[in-house]
């Protein structure tokens, strides 16, 4: 049989937001765009964002502009972000939720018809740009919509709408090929048939998101495996910080159907409380220091700021995702959780059902549909879930470009640095848009200085063998079991709280699973068989797992998403170091690499006594980088 | 707690196949797809379905359950009785693939033929303003996660494969009311050419697109009769076509 070929200019591992902010930018500058996606197209976990896509537009407090952004970015990534990344985002963020709307999303507005803007934790203003609780789905409808746009555009010129810009849905790549040092492609198959596809590009942009599966409980559907960080990893870039995992701080515990699915930051934004099983709204007692002039300690002044914002510091509900989830944790360690594990949040007593229903409204359409729980009416039962990565691919800023690796550029999730050690809630839809654009561009600029670079036959048959590998093995593991053994691993040893031990207990047990993952064999034929799936991604899962393990027992403090018991406070001389991970063949190491330093211009946008608790005093003396 | 239920799964492929009868343990609160997960992680590791989100939010998780398109994450198992078999089969008015997943392209060709939205040119990023009513009419249509089970159910093109040309189906005519509604949007004759090119008349608003919808959204009240009542007042009031002559008014 004759091997299905395409070749383009721009190849796009992933149709999420990133994914396709990046392939429109590539096509509008007149390139060949080829987009990969695992599910149907329109599927992808974007949809599942609630909240909002922050960007100073100031349409609701006037006060707001990129450079408060900037700082509570900085300040929420506990000053591990890279600041170059903090920085573009938020100057572009603006633009880029401005530009959706000509594209046709139709975003909630405010009295004066402008773009509503909603308050998150984290955001010294309302910030987060807003669809109800959908957010997410009208992002990637949006730019769905423009890309067949576009298509039509291309049909009506030549006659073929998907000449210039076409979407192979069900399709998972399993190698990033490269010649002579360079990008040259990428080989993978289609889901539905199992048949193998090649593609000839210049340029690839991963865009494939996060890597929750790897943990047991997650609020990523089974596509968060983790493809793009490993595909990475093998292609010779590196891995910055994967030590940071954000376990959102509320997702369900009860009942089991829904375990894990996520409860938006919203639900607080609008007026939400915690307590434990004595009634008790113990968020007051976990305020850190770092942030005690920000937050209320007092039930009256949390209450008053609904409605007066000026002359009230916020409800501590509102800290960032990091301090509430070790909250409820160690509540729940304590012995004053709920029965299932978790605490009560409850938005029924502040406001009313209908109030509710209009603000939230998947929220409650989907508690009450899939739990038969009505949240207007009683409280739900939350915990901590993983939800996003932080860590990811090392880019450079400007560009989105892997270093190390010509040609392969990362947007998204799936990229390391903007979001340091903690990502805010509504940072993650705008940092699609404004990095994928980044991408795009930096893959164009790429392509038009290179040229192609034909993959060889070499390359090929080697990735074509590694797909044969499980059927060719009989009576091996199965790729089920491995995986559940691994989520168990990642949860207990690698999960919210960690310990040097238990870390190191982590690395061993992954490397065996690793071994035996060598041999999984799959039964059944090629098409669309989800066994056969599992064990390429499984693979992908392995990788992210041993370089998260790796990583946090290499940081030896607790910031932002890490939090070891055994250094429970944060530690200067760690801020300054990003943990940068990189694979041999054969397994991950890990080196330490310093923090770009932040130039002057930035450093003095913060009142120097907020630094001083960050920053060890010759960085303060010196006051920036240049 | 947990207990054992009946479950019966069509598998095959567009070539054979036929309902396969499983026993399989289901835990309290649980939703069909947590069974039919936990049959292919224990009893039939190349059971293809297809799934996201789990949250009914993506709209991937479409098949019929006891004959009636649903999206098995949003079906919990203790609706059904204790004794009762839960059958599940794949979307009848899309080809078969394999097993509960089918061939949804229909779909992705439809969308493609309908014209995109056209932002006014003199209005730049930013400017625009518009009220939260005025944007809340399309904005009901933009909840669509598009499940396709409106299109899977809507009998112009269940049981006759031969109208799939000619009909974009209730998902694409929401689309179309979404843009026709738009406040900035303009592209004009939107509903001329719903009923001309999209097969708008084609249906007969028996309403069971809107019936099966697990966004809620009124698809035949809010989108389909508003869309025919003006073709209607267009095409057959006399005075407004004799206007559309002389005037060379923009009708629709």
């Amino acid at each position: 049989m004759t091997l299905e070929r395409h070749t383009y200019d721009v190849l796009v591992i992933g149709a999420g937001g990133a994914g396709l902010r990046a392939a429109v930018e590539a096509r509008e500058s007149g390139l060949r765009v080829a987009i990969i996606c695992k599910s149907l197209f329109g599927k992808a976990h974007t949809v599942m964002a609630e909240g909002g896509a922050a960007a100073s537009m100031g349409n609701v407090n006037d006060k707001d502009s990129w450079m408060v952004h900037f700082r509570d970015t900085m300040r929420g990534g506990k000053f591990l972000s890279n600041f170059r990344m903090a920085e573009l985002h938020a100057k572009e963020a603006p633009d880029r939720i401005w530009e959706l709307e000509t594209w046709g999303a139709l975003f909630d507005r405010t009295k004066e018809g402008k773009i509503s803007q909603r308050n998150f934790g984290g955001h010294e203003y309302p910030r987060l740009a807003h669809v109800g609780d959908r957010t997410g789905l009208e992002l990637i409808r949006t730019m769905q919509q423009k890309i067949v746009q576009l298509q039509q555009k291309d049909g009506r010129e030549t006659g073929d709408m998907e000449s210039g810009i076409k979407v192979f849905a069900e399709l998972t790549i399993t190698d990033i090929l490269k010649e002579n040092g360079k990008i040259s492609g990428a080989y993978g198959y289609w889901r539905e048939s199992g048949e193998e596809v090649l593609f000839e590009a210049p340029a690839v942009v991963i865009a494939t998101g996060g890597v929750g599966k790897t943990f047991k409980i997650t609020s990523n559907s089974w596509e968060g495996t983790g493809d793009g960080h490993a595909l990475a990893l093998k292609a010779g870039a590196n891995l910055v910080d994967m030590e940071f995992l954000q376990f959102h701080p509320t997702g369900m515990v009860w009942p089991p159907s829904v375990r894990g699915i996520l409860v938006t930051e919203s639900v607080r934004g609008e007026g939400g409380v915690l307590t434990n099983n004595l009634g008790e709204r113990f968020m007051f007692k976990y305020i850190p220091d770092v942030f005690k002039d920000k937050y209320a300690d007092n039930e009256a002044e949390a209450d008053r700021w609904y409605v007066d914002q000026d002359n009230n510091r916020r409800p501590p509900e509102l800290l960032p995702r990091d301090e509430v989830a070790r909250a409820i944790n160690t509540e729940v360690k304590s012995g004053r959780g709920t029965e299932h594990g978790g605490v009560f949040l409850d938005v029924s007593k502040r406001i009313s059902a209908d109030i509710i229903k209009k603000r939230l409204p998947s929220m409650w359409h989907q508690f009450y549909e899939l739990a038969g729980v009505d949240i207007t009416k009683e409280a739900m039962e939350v915990g901590p879930t993983c939800h996003y990565v932080m860590g990811g691919v090392e880019v450079e800023p400007d560009t989105a470009a892997a270093i190390g690796v010509p040609g392969l550029f990362a947007a998204g999730e799936v990229a390391g640095g903007m979001h340091g050690s903690n990502r805010l809630g509504g940072n993650s839809l705008t940092d699609l848009l404004v990095f994928g654009r980044r991408a795009g561009m930096g893959a164009v600029e790429y392509v038009k200085k290179n040229g192609a670079n034909p993959v060889s036959e070499a390359a090929t048959t080697a990735a074509a063998n590694k797909i044969q590998a499980p059927f060719d093995r009989e009576g091996g593991e199965n790729s089920y079991s491995l995986h559940a053994e691994l989520q168990e691993i990642t949860h207990n040893l690698v999960g919210i709280i960690r310990t040097g031990s238990e870390l190191k207990d982590a690395i061993t047990k992954i490397a065996e699973i690793r071994k035996r993952s060598a041999n999984v064999s799959v039964s059944g034929g090629r098409k669309f068989n989800p066994g056969f799936h599992l064990a390429f991604d499984l693979d992908n899962m392995l990788l992210v797992a041993e370089s998260t393990a790796k990583s946090a027992i290499n940081r030896e403090e607790s910031r932002g998403g890490h939090t070891r018991d055994d250094f429970p406070i944060m530690n200067e001389k760690w801020r300054q170091i990003n943990n940068i991970s990189s694979f041999d063949g054969n397994q991950v190491s890990i080196r330490e690499q310093a923090l770009p330093a932040i130039p002057k211009e930035l450093f003095d946008l913060f009142d120097i006594h907020e630094l001083e608790k960050y920053m060890t005093p010759e960085e303060i003396a010196k006051g920036g980088s240049n | 707690m947990a207990r054992n239920i009946k479950l019966r799964i069509w598998r095959g492929d567009s070539t054979d196949g036929g309902l396969k009868d499983v026993v399989v343990e289901a835990n309290e609160g649980e939703v069909v797809l947590d069974v039919i997960h936990r049959v292919q992680a224990t009893q039939m590791g190349d059971l293809a379905v297809r799934w996201n989100c789990k949250a009914g939010k993506c709209g991937s998780c479409s098949m019929e359950i006891n004959g009636k398109p649903r999206l098995a994450c949003m079906t919990q198992v203790a609706s059904f009785g204790e004794q009762e078999t839960i059958t599940v089969t794949p979307l009848r008015a899309f080809p078969i693939i394999k097993d509960l997943v089918t061939d949804v392209s229909f779909n992705y060709k439809k969308a493609m033929e309908i014209p995109a939205y056209e932002h006014p040119k003199e209005l730049a990023p930013g400017e625009a303003r518009m009220q939260q009513i005025d944007v809340e009419r399309s904005q009901e249509f933009r909840k669509c996660i598009e499940c396709f089970l409106c299109q899977d159910v809507c009998h112009v093109v269940r049981d006759h494969e031969e109208n799939k040309k000619s009909f974009a189906g209730p998902r694409f005519f929401i689309r179309i009311a979404e843009l026709d509604m738009h406040p900035l949007d303009m592209l004009k004759n939107r509903k001329k050419t719903a009923q001309e090119e999209h097969g708008l008349g084609m249906c007969n608003i028996t309403k069971c697109c809107t019936e099966v919808c697990p966004e809620h959204i009124k698809i035949t009240d809010n989108a389909i009769i508003p869309m025919k009542e003006r073709v209607a007042d267009i095409k057959y009031d006399p005075v407004r076509w004799l206007g559309t002559k002389i005037r060379k008014r923009e009708g629709l």
